[in-house]
C-alpha cells in the first residue's frame, strides 16, 4: 500500500521519468562510443514494394515539412535497353504510396532514395562555415543552429537529397536518425519497412549481417563515377537508375 | 505542374535566385573596370587615361554593392559573419569574404585614396563647413603634399595596382570556381568556368566604363575623347574575341564529348534557354558587338557613327554578359540531376529575392558612383577648376 509519504516521494520521480516513458524504448546503448561505429545503409531494390511507409515514418519522426523529403521512393518503368530513358515518377515522394502504373510491359521497380552519407561528401566540402559535418561514426549531419542557409550544399549534392527548411531557413536532409541510432535503435524508415528493403548497416561491427551480404551479393552505389564514397549500398540496382 | 519529366522531389524548387545572377554580374564589373584602370597605370596605355579615375570609382561603387545580393539571399543573414569568424577552409564560398575584404580594403580603397590624396588635401583647405570636415576626415591625417610625399603616393599606388591585377583575377576567377567546381552539376562543372568568368568580367567591365565615360561626357556637355574611346573599344574587341573563343571551346567540347548530361543540356539550349542563351547572349550580346567593333577596326567609319556604334555595342555587351550569368546560374538549375526532367524558374516582382530588389541592386552602384563623383571628381583638374 502506498503511504502519503511514499506518494509525495514518487510524484517528483514520476515527473522526471515521464519524458523517458514518452520516448518509448529505453536507451539500449547508454555508453555509445562513436569511434566503434561506421554507419551506412543497405537498400534492396528487389524487396521495395513502394508502400511509402518509410517516407511517412521519416516525416513523422523528423518533423519533415510538407512537400520536402529526407527520404523518398521513385518508381521506374523501363522498356528498352539502357540507352532508352526510363519513365520515372515519385508523386509526393511516394509518401502516399503509388497509384497503378499507367505503363504496361517492360519492367517496373521501386527505388528508395535518401542521403548517401558519403565519405567524401561534396556537401560537406562546400559548406562555408562547416555547418554540414561528418561525425566520427560516418554520418553526415547539418547543424541547423549554425547553417547560413546559403544553399551551396544543396547545389553540391548530386543526389538531390537536400532542401532548405522553409521554417528554419537552413539546409536539411536525412540524419540517419542519429538521435535513434546512437541509442541503439534503428532508423525510423528501417523500422517501418515491411519487407526489410532498408537495413541500417554498421560497417565497424563485425557481427553486422552487412558484411556477409556484401561478400555474397552484388552491390552498387548511385552515380559511382562521381566518387563521393556513398554509403547507401543498393542491391539489384538497374543501370537505368540515376 | 511546374516541371516536365522527372525531377528529384527536392529539386522542384530553385535554390539560387536572380540575386545570385546579380552577384557574379556585379563582381565581374568590378574586376573588369579595375583591369581597365590598370591599363593606364601599369601598361602605360596613355589613350585611356581619361577613364582611369572613373574606372576606379566605378569598381569601388560596384564592389560596395557586391555582397548585398548574397546577404539578401541567405536563409539566415544574421549569421553571415560566421563566414569570417569560422570559415571552412575547403569551401570556395568561404574564401569569398577574405578575397572581398582584401580587394576592398587593400586594393580599391587604398588605390582610390592614394590617387585622390592631393585633391583631398587641397579641398580640405579650400572648402568650408561640413565639406571641409568631410575632406579633413578623408585625408586620414596625412596632409603632406611635398614633392617627395607625392612621389611616394605614386610609387605605392603603382605597386598596389600591380598587386590589384592578380587580385582582380582572383576575385572573379574564384566566382567562376564556385560554379565550376560543383561536380554534381554538369552545366557548371568545367575547369574553363573561372577563365570564362574572368574574361567575361573584363568584357563587361570595359563596356560599362566605356558607357559611363560616354554618358558622363554627354551629361557634362564635354567632347568625347575619341582616341580614348577608340582604344577602349579595341580592348573590348580583343577581350571579347578571347571570351567568345573560350565559350565556344566549352560548347564544342560538350557537343563533341556528348556525355550523359548532353541530351538534357542540348534540350535546354533549344527550349528554355533559347532566347536568353542563343538570342541574347550569343547573337545580340556577343556576335553583333564583335562584328561591329571588328568592322570599325578594318574600315573607316565616321566619328558620329563610331560613337553610336560604341554606345550600342556597350549596351548589348552588358545585356549579353547579364544573360550569360543568368544562363549559368538559372540554367544550371532548370534540369534535374537525374537528367530526366526540367523545371521552371518563376521570379516574383516583389519579394526578398524578386525582380524589384534585383533591379534596385543593379541601379544602386550608379547612385553610389554619382555621389562619389561629386565628392571625388574624376575629371581632369582644369575641368574641375573651371566648373568651380
Amino acid at each position: 500500500m502506498i503511504t502519503r509519504r511514499r506518494l509525495l516521494l514518487l510524484l517528483p520521480a514520476a515527473a522526471i521519468a515521464y519524458p523517458y516513458v514518452l520516448m518509448g524504448t529505453p536507451e539500449a546503448a547508454p555508453n555509445y562510443d562513436r569511434a566503434k561505429h561506421w554507419w551506412g545503409m543497405l537498400l534492396q531494390v528487389d524487396k521495395c514494394i513502394g508502400c511509402g511507409n518509410c517516407v511517412r515514418a521519416c516525416s513523422a519522426e523528423n518533423n519533415v515539412p510538407e512537400g520536402y523529403y529526407r527520404t523518398w521512393v521513385e518508381r521506374y518503368h523501363v522498356t528498352g535497353g539502357p540507352e532508352e530513358p526510363p519513365n520515372v515518377d515519385s508523386p509526393e515522394g511516394g509518401i502516399k504510396g503509388f497509384p497503378p502504373s499507367p505503363y504496361t510491359g517492360g519492367k517496373n521497380f521501386f527505388v528508395p532514395k535518401m542521403c548517401n552519407h558519403c565519405v567524401d561528401s561534396p556537401c560537406t566540402q562546400v559548406c562555408p562555415v562547416g555547418a554540414t559535418l561528418h561525425t566520427p561514426d560516418g554520418v553526415v549531419l547539418v547543424d541547423d543552429k549554425y547553417c547560413l542557409g546559403c544553399r551551396y550544399c544543396i547545389q553540391a549534392c548530386p543526389y538531390g537529397c537536400r532542401f532548405l527548411n522553409p521554417v528554419k531557413r537552413t539546409a536539411e536532409k536525412c540524419s540517419l536518425c542519429y538521435h535513434r541510432i546512437t541509442k541503439g535503435l534503428t532508423t525510423a524508415c528501417c523500422e517501418n519497412c515491411p519487407t526489410g528493403a532498408r537495413q541500417l548497416a554498421d560497417l565497424k561491427n563485425p557481427d553486422d549481417p552487412i558484411h556477409e551480404f556484401l561478400r555474397t551479393h552484388s552491390v552498387q552505389v548511385l552515380k559511382p563515377h562521381l566518387a563521393t564514397g556513398a554509403k547507401a549500398y543498393y542491391h539489384d540496382l538497374d543501370g537505368s537508375v540515376r | 505542374m511546374p516541371f516536365d519529366g522527372f525531377m528529384y522531389p527536392n529539386e522542384v524548387e530553385l535554390q539560387w535566385s536572380v540575386l545570385i545572377v546579380v552577384y557574379p554580374f556585379v563582381t565581374g564589373l568590378v574586376a573588369g573596370a579595375f583591369i581597365l584602370a590598370s591599363l593606364e597605370r601599369i601598361f602605360h596605355v596613355e589613350a585611356v587615361k581619361p577613364t582611369y579615375r572613373l574606372a576606379l570609382l566605378t569598381a569601388l561603387s560596384f564592389l560596395l554593392v557586391a555582397p548585398l545580393p548574397l546577404q539578401l539571399h541567405l536563409g539566415r543573414p544574421e549569421r553571415s559573419l560566421e563566414m569570417y569568424l569560422t570559415p571552412h577552409t575547403s569551401s570556395a564560398m568561404a574564401m569569398f569574404g577574405f578575397v572581398y575584404l582584401w580587394y576592398l580594403m587593400a586594393v580599391i580603397l587604398l588605390e582610390v585614396w592614394l590617387e585622390y590624396r592631393k585633391e583631398i588635401v587641397l579641398l580640405s583647405q579650400s572648402t568650408t563647413g561640413v565639406k571641409r570636415l568631410m575632406y579633413r576626415v578623408l585625408t586620414l591625417g596625412s596632409s603632406n603634399l611635398s614633392e617627395g610625399a607625392l612621389k611616394v603616393d605614386d610609387k605605392v599606388g603603382w605597386v598596389i595596382t600591380l598587386i590589384g591585377i592578380p587580385s582582380a583575377f582572383l576575385l572573379h576567377g574564384y566566382v567562376g570556381f564556385i560554379f565550376g567546381s560543383i561536380k554534381a552539376n554538369p552545366w557548371w562543372n568545367t575547369p574553363l568556368m573561372p577563365v570564362v568568368f574572368l574574361f567575361s568580367a573584363m568584357v563587361s567591365g570595359i563596356a560599362i566604363v566605356l558607357l559611363i565615360y560616354m554618358a558622363s561626357a554627354h551629361l557634362r556637355h564635354k567632347v568625347i575623347d575619341m582616341r580614348c574611346v577608340d582604344t577602349i573599344a579595341q580592348y573590348l574587341l580583343y577581350t571579347f574575341i578571347i571570351d567568345f573563343g573560350l565559350e565556344m571551346l566549352d560548347l564544342i567540347h560538350r557537343i563533341y564529348e556528348a556525355d550523359e548530361s548532353f541530351h538534357s543540356l542540348n534540350f535546354m539550349m533549344h527550349t528554355k534557354l533559347f532566347f536568353s542563351q542563343v538570342v541574347l547572349q550569343i547573337a545580340l550580346g556577343t556576335l553583333v558587338p564583335i562584328l561591329t567593333l571588328g568592322f570599325i577596326q578594318i574600315f573607316h567609319v565616321p566619328e558620329q557613327v563610331r560613337k553610336f556604334c560604341y554606345a550600342v555595342c556597350g549596351t548589348l555587351t552588358i545585356i549579353g554578359i547579364f544573360a550569360m550569368r543568368w544562363n549559368v546560374v538559372i540554367g544550371g538549375q532548370l534540369f534535374s540531376k537525374s537528367f530526366l526532367g526540367y523545371t521552371t524558374y518563376k521570379v516574383d516582382l516583389i519579394s526578398r529575392e524578386g525582380e524589384l530588389i534585383a533591379a534596385g541592386l543593379l541601379l544602386l552602384p550608379f547612385f553610389i558612383l554619382a555621389v562619389m563623383v561629386k565628392i571625388l571628381p574624376p575629371w581632369p583638374r582644369d575641368e574641375v577648376n573651371a566648373a568651380d
